[in-house]
């Protein structure tokens, strides 16, 4: 597809920059919210106000914004990446797309089996948000991931997800499984039950938390390294953080984008596997057989 | 008195925040005993390190889990516990 018409490049046009201007929104809000400080400055998520609501009252802070802003760049780039997608195929993006897509689904078929094949959409939605939220550390924005309510909201949605595929194989099942393997263990197996869904919200968490207090304390301690061997100059060379060019870089490529992917990955991971460990594929078929001939009976005497 | 009670809460956070991180002893040697059997595995059989890295990578974000609830306590006792602590104690005090 060589000749694109002028419609279509202005579409594309578009859709770039709509799926710029959150990212440049959340930099704008974040300076001018946040007036730069001074030293060391390790703090929870700005709060812009307050919604007063029946029980408590509901603050909306900067990493709700920021997911906000995230979810709507992702979907204009999704928008993007499918705008003029044919099927004989043409555009360089719809391949990144389809490669895309092929992945996920083949990630998704290879952890999970067949049957959960429809979950692939999910997956690729909480790796792309995971992935975007703490990337957003390289804008110098607070990275949502970093935000404990954020991942507890995901961590619940997944624990969600688990208890009703668990509930599949019927109410029975799913509380004789909390007896096994004797009856003793059921407190225990109750403790586990929700420690998955506090687990997966604090490795997240915490991985990306670290990341940024290491960051800040590296930082910190190398401009009183650098006030340190300047400081007997004069003027602005004195006040010149010479080490913290560059250095902070090379922590900054371990702390946001590795932990940042692979805790994302890692979710996405889990989630899948308990998810489809959670499922009593041999009660399930029993159920849906029992069903099956309980409605051609229904069929025969009708 | 008030000033070594202030003290002493400051004190014990910050020794409570060091105390917690022992707990990385234990996820270091847990890593590192995972990171050695992949080795291993990859040496014995070349043409599986895809799989072996990936699987590898995941145990050790597991294994990290307790050292992190560790942090968390640590970060916790920094900077959320001295505040609440004094203001706990001011309330008292009057």
């Amino acid at each position: 597809m060589k000749d694109k018409s002028i419609g279509f490049r202005i579409a594309d046009a578009a859709l770039i920059i709509l799926s710029v201007i959150p990212i440049a929104a959340a930099i704008a809000l974040r300076i001018l919210t946040n007036p730069a400080a001074e030293g060391i400055q390790i703090a929870g998520a700005h709060i812009f106000f307050t919604v007063k609501m029946p029980l408590q009252d509901m603050p909306i802070t900067e990493s709700q914004v920021n997911s906000w802003l995230v979810v709507i760049a992702l979907f204009f780039f999704c928008l993007y990446m499918t705008h003029g997608i044919s099927e004989k195929g043409g555009l360089r993006r719809q391949m990144i797309a389809e490669w895309i897509v092929e992945q996920t689904d083949s990630l998704v078929q290879k952890n999970m089996g067949q049957y959960f094949k429809a979950f692939s959409p999910f997956v690729g939605g909480i790796i792309a948000l995971s992935v975007c939220s703490s990337l957003l550390t390289l804008f110098g924005l607070y990275p949502p991931t970093s935000d404990l309510n954020v991942i507890a909201g995901w961590a619940i949605l997944v624990f969600v997800l688990i208890t009703h595929y668990k509930l599949k194989g019927g109410l029975l099942c799913y509380l004789k499984g909390f007896t096994e393997p004797i009856p003793v263990f059921t407190p225990f197996n109750i403790i586990s039950e929700f420690a998955t869904p506090v687990s997966m919200s604090f490795r997240h968490y915490g991985n990306v938390l670290s990341g940024s207090v290491i960051s800040a304390l590296v930082a910190a301690g190398l401009t009183s390294v650098s006030s340190v061997v300047l400081g007997w100059l004069p003027g602005v060379i004195g006040n010149f953080p010479l080490f913290r060019v560059g250095i902070p870089a090379v922590l900054s490529l371990y702390f946001d984008i590795f932990s940042g992917c692979l805790q994302a990955f890692i979710f996405a991971m889990l989630t899948m596997l308990y998810v489809s460990g959670g499922f009593p594929v041999e009660e399930w078929q029993k159920r849906m057989k029992r069903k099956k001939d309980k409605k051609q009976k229904n069929i025969k005497s009708a | 008195m008030v000033e070594l009670a202030i003290g002493i809460i400051l004190g014990c956070c910050a020794l409570g925040a060091g105390m917690a991180m022992i707990a990385g002893i234990g996820p270091g040697i847990g890593e590192g005993n995972a990171v050695a059997k992949a080795c291993e595995a990859i040496g014995r059989q070349p043409e599986s390190q895809g799989n072996v890295t990936t699987t590898m990578i995941m145990g050790c974000a597991i294994a990290e889990t307790t050292g992190l609830y560790a942090l968390v306590i640590a970060i916790l006792l920094i900077f959320v516990a001295p505040t609440r602590l004094v203001g706990i104690l001011m309330n008292y005090i009057g």
